[in-house]
């Protein structure tokens, strides 16, 4: 695997363009993603982020264009398809369950189970080991005991040990959608550094964001959306955070004259 | 036997912790975050608070012991099925009518028809059935809040059971001539102790197993907890709810079949009062109105609770009317301890 990822993006877009009644929300858009790569998703509301981010998932199918994996041209038809082909999103409001155990959490509608007789138990204690070694191994120092209930974590905590999860049921695209936007700047490095040791197992990461800041702390590629174009697309160190910066904000006021296009997304 | 119960209920989960030096701390402070906890502490000081008022009464004694054992083991089967279903967030109004229902199914069965005891038990058992199934297929499908679907069906059924019980047999109550095998399950009496009390703790037993070591169980506490966060995983959230929705009507059912077998009689209006009182009971218990917290061992303190303040009343000699004084300002320091308690679970560490 690691021979050939070296030279095929893990998930490319070709031209992906996606047209709703009365609205072009993305056109021809190429972006591609290499193993143990972070691409930032820039852009302001509106740009044609989330639209993307579902069409990569499999909820919404490209007008035109084609999605490749591996070099291979895939077409999903629902979220699951694109699962098992191991892109996984995490939201921030579908998120870990604070009322439940970090274990519980970890392997909630996969539980590992032991037999008894007729009966099948979940296997707590597989549960939490592998649990706390996973989120552990990701950098999530503070977890001590897997049995913790979720809602002790911060948030940055809680969606790292969404995104361990993911990688632990074999997730290799992991798509982050604003995973920094409800955090506090400490909470925020501290999830960065969780995207990165990400990475570093072995997983590309999209990574979604309005926060030019955060996006040069990890990023590895660059897209700027304006309007659903890629208006800007390079690799780590070819622009300065200022040109980043200046990018962006030609974004963000276009964005404001261009309120129309979200409500008819958001309609979908 | 309070203690005994919990700590008893309580142990696989302390004895996983593998031995350290700060084992016995460490299980003790899980032990306070858990959700029966506050729970606990409540029943203790109702019994003592009751045992020193009746002091020189039978309040303590074997036969006074029976008496709020009884009390609490009849709702307690009905909290310990309405536990699950709160923690997977709905409600179920629905279950009063249930027990006079079930308890008329069986009446007319074997009172009125002359049918075989266990036929019209089983009769009453998959009325209950079809019913929670109504109730959870109407809620999952039409997104209504149970709260509004189980009320309707509250009316419906005590309606329908008034009605169908005066046509069939021109009353509302009638006698059950209770021999053989059924009368051994659900009538059988050790002294002053009912069978009634071995259901509910074998029941108790069974759901609380079946809520902290089964795949199940923790898609229950998902469905409460965060349902899209569930469904988003594959948790079957539907299924689940309307699974639980039967379960706790059947739970219903069996509460008027004991009722009705230890009474020789069926009568529509039995169990009225057990909406109220089991919630009442599920939430003393530590579980939380909105879902995903919560125990069936919870339940089955609350149930004690109910029993020890309601029959210990009757011992001290005051009038019974204080009963709901009681239950009310239990219920509202219930309410503050456990939230207390959940954010102390819920503080960061």
């Amino acid at each position: 695997m690691p021979t050939t990822t070296a030279t095929t993006p893990i998930i490319a877009l070709r031209n992906v363009s996606k047209r709703f009644p009365g609205n072009d929300a993305l056109t021809d858009i190429s972006l591609e993603v290499n193993v143990g790569e972070v691409l930032c998703l820039l852009g302001d509301n509106g740009a044609g982020k989330s639209t993307l981010i579902k069409i990569v998932s499999g909820v919404h199918e490209p007008t035109s264009g084609t999605i490749e994996i591996d070099g291979e041209q895939v077409k999903f038809s629902d979220p699951r398809e694109a699962r098992q082909r191991g892109i996984a999103t995490v939201h921030q409001e579908v998120g870990a369950i604070p009322l439940m155990s970090v274990a519980r959490n970890f392997f909630l509608g996969a539980e590992p189970v032991k037999k008894i007789g007729p009966f099948k138990f979940f296997d707590n204690k597989t549960a939490s080991r592998v649990a706390l070694d996973e989120v552990r191994a990701l950098g999530i120092r503070r977890i001590k005991d897997a049995r913790q209930l979720a809602g002790t974590l911060s948030g940055g905590e809680r969606q790292a040990l969404m995104i361990a999860r993911a990688m632990y049921f074999g997730a290799r695209v992991l798509i982050l959608d604003e995973p920094t936007s409800a955090l506090g700047v400490k909470e925020a490095r501290t999830l960065l550094r969780f995207i990165k040791n990400a990475t570093a197992r072995g997983v590309a990461v999209v990574f979604i964001t309005h926060n030019a800041h955060h996006a040069m702390a990890v990023g590895d590629r660059f897209a700027v959306l304006i309007q659903g174009r890629v208006v800007a697309d390079f690799r780590r160190g070819e622009r300065t955070r200022i040109e980043l910066l200046t990018l962006m904000a030609g974004g963000e006021e276009l964005g404001t004259l261009e309120d129309q296009p979200d409500d008819f997304e958001d309609d979908e | 036997m309070a203690t005994d119960t919990t700590t008893a209920a309580a142990g696989p989960q302390t004895s996983t912790e593998p031995p350290q030096p700060a084992a016995l701390t460490q299980a003790a402070k899980r032990f306070t975050r858990r959700p029966e906890f506050a729970a606990l502490i409540g029943l203790l000081v109702s019994f003592c608070f009751f045992a020193y008022t009746t002091r020189g009464s039978d309040f303590v004694s074997l036969d006074g012991s029976a008496a709020w054992l009884n009390v609490a083991a009849e709702l307690g089967i009905a909290a310990a099925c309405v536990s699950l279903l709160l923690i997977a967030g709905e409600f179920d109004l629905s279950i009063g009518s249930m027990v006079g229902t079930a308890s008329m199914v069986v009446a007319i069965g074997s009172g009125y028809y002359t049918w075989p005891l266990w036929a019209s038990i089983v009769a009453a058992l998959l009325v209950a059935a079809v019913i929670g199934f109504i109730n959870g297929y109407v809620v999952v499908r039409t997104g209504l809040p149970s709260f509004i679907v189980t009320l309707a069906m509250q009316f419906v059924l005590a309606g329908a059971s008034l009605g169908l019980a005066r046509l069939i047999s021109n009353t509302t109550s009638i006698s059950v001539p209770v021999s053989g095998s059924a009368k051994t399950v659900f009538a059988a009496k050790w002294g002053q102790y009912s069978v009634t009390i071995v259901w509910w703790i074998g029941l108790t037993i069974i759901a609380e197993v079946v809520l902290i070591t089964t795949r199940f169980g923790n898609w229950v506490y998902a469905t409460g907890g965060n349902p899209n966060s569930a469904r988003a995983e594959g948790v079957p959230v539907k299924k689940v709810k309307i699974i639980l929705f039967m379960t706790t009507s059947i739970g219903a059912a069996l509460v008027g079949i004991l009722q009705t077998l230890q009474f020789n009689s069926g009568d529509v209006i039995r169990g009225r009062g057990i909406i109220f009182t089991s919630i009442i009971a599920v939430v003393i218990g530590g579980a939380l109105l909105s879902g995903g917290y919560g125990s069936a061992v919870g339940a089955m303190i609350g149930a004690m609770t109910y029993g020890i303040v309601s029959v210990g009343i009757f011992f001290t000699g005051w009038n019974s009317d204080w009963v709901s004084l009681f239950l009310g300002v239990l219920l509202f320091l219930a309410v503050l301890a456990n939230n207390y308690f959940r954010k102390l679970a819920l503080a960061r560490r």
